[in-house]
């Protein structure tokens, strides 16, 4: 179910513009091989889905390489680059709510850039965790935005969970650190910690992330179990700086990739696990609580090159 | 990145050396180099393309100025020709001849609607014209509320949900926040909306339905700098529905390089009104077009910097500044002034990055704001004689001051030094024009 809605609501956001790229993708490789026409068409639809000079013309090259050692069509090409885009996408276990969780309570650091959808995120994920059952609290560390903390309240009210809060302008490690202890104290499954957006390049403003992210780690050994970084997939080349740098904070295990329910294509994804090797974990597909999904390399590319 | 490509171009241009002139059969190759310059700064690739063609057909035949390298020349013609499409001068908003001036704020989820909002109302306040801020976003959790918050720390009112009722729909929250503004004689009005994605009719339809009922003056698209090549598919489909009248780029306070700005201005023709640099109410900037021309190509942002650096030495200080300057009476609390001064200017390796050159030459060097922290420290540890006289700064005062700020003497020796060379620079300065001491800064 989750699989074929995924590729539903994904196929709905591509509809307007995926008919175009597929044809142009056969007529490129109408002829029998991949030559130099078809492989630059090949390249070109890729950085149009942001995927980024660097990894455009590595994915064509290692199409071609691919190509040299079979026979090639259309059909076969189509496949190539199918396959091409799988191996980089793919790999990492994928996100089940109902696994067995490390840690308890198991604590989920969720960082990113400023209305990315960390916030919401927070929220369906919560929404995914209660309904296999796990008791969960949101920690609402971003004291600094205006009605952050009301609109994370809303969120756990949707989704059943309890939230630790603190006075606008409080410490955020202060907060995280009192969420932990009431998780504790409370037998809790899960935390969820949303922080504040900030921009990567603000040096202030990321050792105060660090700091948060060990002030949960100092009463629960292993806090944070996951650290999300949430991207959005309108993001071009950018959220490869994004990522550099707030992996380099806070050790990353797990991209989110949200709006990909709009047109764009979340190209960014391929040069991002390409570059830095971390997982791409769930996708936010729409604003609703069930909009949440987990990621999987084959239907996304799927969705991407859908014909 | 941008010393970068011009050396990359330089490279190109080896071969034509001595040949005075851009050939075209030269010129593929570098064109190339912008290309993929562009492509990386999420400049959309059909809009690049088109822009090649231009800078091809400028450049062909072009003699190579002697004061230039072909490469210079190259990325000036670039950027020439970037500056002409992003528009060559900054538009205000249009103002109604009988007020309120309505605004319509659209865009994406998430891309800063909200926070502008309360910007551009911070903006008309300060500039005597009364403004009122409307809340039509039913639709995300805590939205109302959002800009209430914003509202209130700038002492604007804010019309919503609370003045309606619950059950208001945006175009009716729209209908009598205007009304209300107008009866209470506000002078401009902004309609902040919900995010959208532009292929959900039904939420566009809304928009265009509150475009119908209240006839804006002014429809801004709010758009994210860090915007990809989707840019041009979202921008010409508002535009589609909404004819916006123009744009702003938000988040300019990253690194992102902004290249949607080309893109979004070339597919709707509309130009961008406002900048914004960062979350606090203030950080908002006209649209300067050579500053985001310098930037798609990775340039430093010099102008920037330096309206930067005048903003916070203020005019006055820095006359005063210069004057003991002229008297050689510069004293270590004057030092910590500027330090002052220049933290308040922003993370330092922000600051490093507006200065073209920087990146290269300081490459691996970490920029640590706490390095201020210690000479800030150092310096309270003085007394006040020591301050204005640090000549008798001998060995034991020394040894006193590096306890007394948890540094240590050889820390305390450095700084010294460091002011030392400065004040030597200073007077070497004050010999120059009046009026060039400006951007005289430590560590410059
Ligand atoms: N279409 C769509 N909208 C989304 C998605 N995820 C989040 N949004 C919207 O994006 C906007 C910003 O979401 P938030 O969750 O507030 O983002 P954030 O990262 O917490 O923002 P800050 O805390 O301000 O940095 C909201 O309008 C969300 O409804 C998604 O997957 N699809
Ligand atoms: N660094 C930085 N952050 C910004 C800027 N403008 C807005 N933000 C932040 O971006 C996030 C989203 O801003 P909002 O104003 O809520 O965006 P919005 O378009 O109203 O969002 P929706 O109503 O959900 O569509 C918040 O965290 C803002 O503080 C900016 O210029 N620089
Ligand atoms: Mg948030
Ligand atoms: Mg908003």
């Amino acid at each position: 179910m989750a699989v074929a809605g995924l590729l539903e609501k994904v196929r709905n956001g591509l509809a307007k513009t995926r008919s175009a790229m597929v044809a142009r993708i056969t007529t490129a490789i109408s002829g029998d091989a991949l030559d130099e026409e078809a492989a630059d068409e090949i390249e070109e639809i890729l950085i149009q889905a942001d995927v980024g000079v660097d990894a455009a013309v590595e994915i064509v090259d290692r199409l071609r390489e691919r190509l040299r050692r079979a026979e090639s069509g259309a059909e076969q090409i189509f496949v190539s680059l199918r396959k091409e885009l799988c191996q980089i996408a793919g790999g990492g276990v994928p996100f089940d709510p109902g696994a067995e969780l490390t840690g308890k309570p198991h604590v989920v650091l969720v960082v990113g850039v400023n209305g990315v959808g960390k916030t919401t995120t927070i929220g369906k994920l919560a929404r995914l965790y209660r309904d296999s059952g796990r008791s969960v609290l949101l920690a609402a560390c971003d004291t600094f935005r205006a009605a952050a903390v009301p609109q994370l309240e809303i969120w756990a009210e949707r989704a059943g969970a309890n939230i630790v809060r603190a006075q606008q302008g409080a410490d955020p490690a202060a907060v995280a650190f009192d969420a932990v202890s009431a998780a504790l104290s409370r037998d809790t499954d899960v935390v969820l910690v949303d922080t504040a957006g900030r921009l990567h390049t603000k040096v202030n403003l990321m050792e105060e992330l660090k700091k948060v992210r060990r002030s949960l780690g100092k009463q629960c050994q292993g806090a944070p179990h996951e650290t999300l970084l949430v991207l959005d997939a309108t993001t071009g080349q950018n959220a490869l700086s994004q990522a550099r740098q707030f992996h380099l904070a806070t050790e990353v295990t797990g991209l989110v990739l949200t709006k990909l329910d709009g047109t764009a294509k979340g190209g960014i994804a391929f040069a991002l696990r390409r570059e830095l090797g971390i997982p791409i974990k769930l996708i936010g597909v729409g604003e609703g609580e069930d909009d949440l999904q987990p990621f999987d390399g084959e239907t996304f590319v799927e969705a991407l090159l859908e014909r | 990145m941008f010393d970068r490509l011009t050396e990359r171009l330089d490279d190109v241009f080896r071969k034509l050396r001595g040949q005075g002139r851009i050939t075209e059969r030269n010129i593929d190759e570098s064109l190339r180099e912008i290309r993929r310059a562009l492509l990386e700064a999420d400049v959309n690739f059909q809009v690049a393309r088109s822009f090649l063609h231009a800078v091809r057909d400028k450049a062909t035949g072009r003699e190579v100025l002697r004061s230039l390298t072909p490469g210079q020349q190259m990325v000036k013609i670039v950027h020439d020709e970037l500056v002409s499409l992003l528009g060559r001068q900054m538009e205000p908003v249009k103002l109604a001849d009988h007020p309120p001036t309505v605004i319509l704020l659209v865009g994406l989820q998430g891309c800063g609607k909200t926070t502008f909002a309360g910007k551009l109302a911070l903006d008309f306040k300060k500039r005597g014209r009364p403004p009122f801020l409307v809340a039509a976003d039913v639709y995300r959790p805590a939205a109302d509320e959002q800009l209430r918050t914003l509202g209130g720390s700038i002492e604007v009112p804010v019309f919503g949900l609370a003045e309606t009722g619950e059950d208001a729909d945006p175009v009716e929250i729209c209908r009598r926040g205007v009304e209300a503004a107008r009866k209470s004689n506000r002078s401009v009005v902004i309609l902040d909306t919900a995010g959208r994605l532009s292929i959900d009719d039904e939420m566009m339809d809304e928009l265009v339905e509150i475009r119908a009922l209240m006839h804006p003056h002014e429809i801004l698209f709010v758009a994210d700098s860090m915007l990809g090549q989707d840019a041009v598919e979202t921008a010409s489909r508002f535009y589609e529905r909404l004819a916006f009248t123009g744009s702003v780029l938000t988040k300019m306070d990253g690194d992102a390089r902004g290249g949607a700005a080309l893109s979004i201005r070339e597919v709707t023709g509309q130009p961008v009104k406002f900048i914004c640099t960062g979350e606090g109410l203030e950080a908002l900037e006209t649209f300067h077009p050579d500053r985001i021309a310098s930037r798609i190509l990775g340039m430093g942002d010099v102008v920037s910097l330096v309206e930067k650096a005048e903003q916070v030495f203020d005019g006055e200080k820095a006359e005063k500044m210069e004057a003991k300057l002229r008297q050689e009476a510069f004293s270590f609390d004057d030092f910590r002034e500027q330090l002052q001064a220049i933290k308040k200017m922003g993370p330092l390796d922000q600051l490093m990055g507006m200065i073209p050159g920087a990146g290269k030459t300081l490459k691996g060097v970490q920029l640590d704001d706490n390095a201020f922290v210690q000479v800030e420290a150092i310096i309270n540890s003085m007394t006040a004689k020591e301050r204005v006289q640090p000549q008798i700064l001998n060995g034991s005062r020394r040894q006193r001051i590096a306890r007394g700020s948890g540094t240590t003497v050889q820390d305390v020796n450095r700084l010294v030094k460091q002011f030392q060379s400065m004040q030597k620079m200073v007077k070497q300065m004050s010999r120059m024009k009046p009026g060039r001491m400006k951007m005289s800064m430590p560590f410059a």
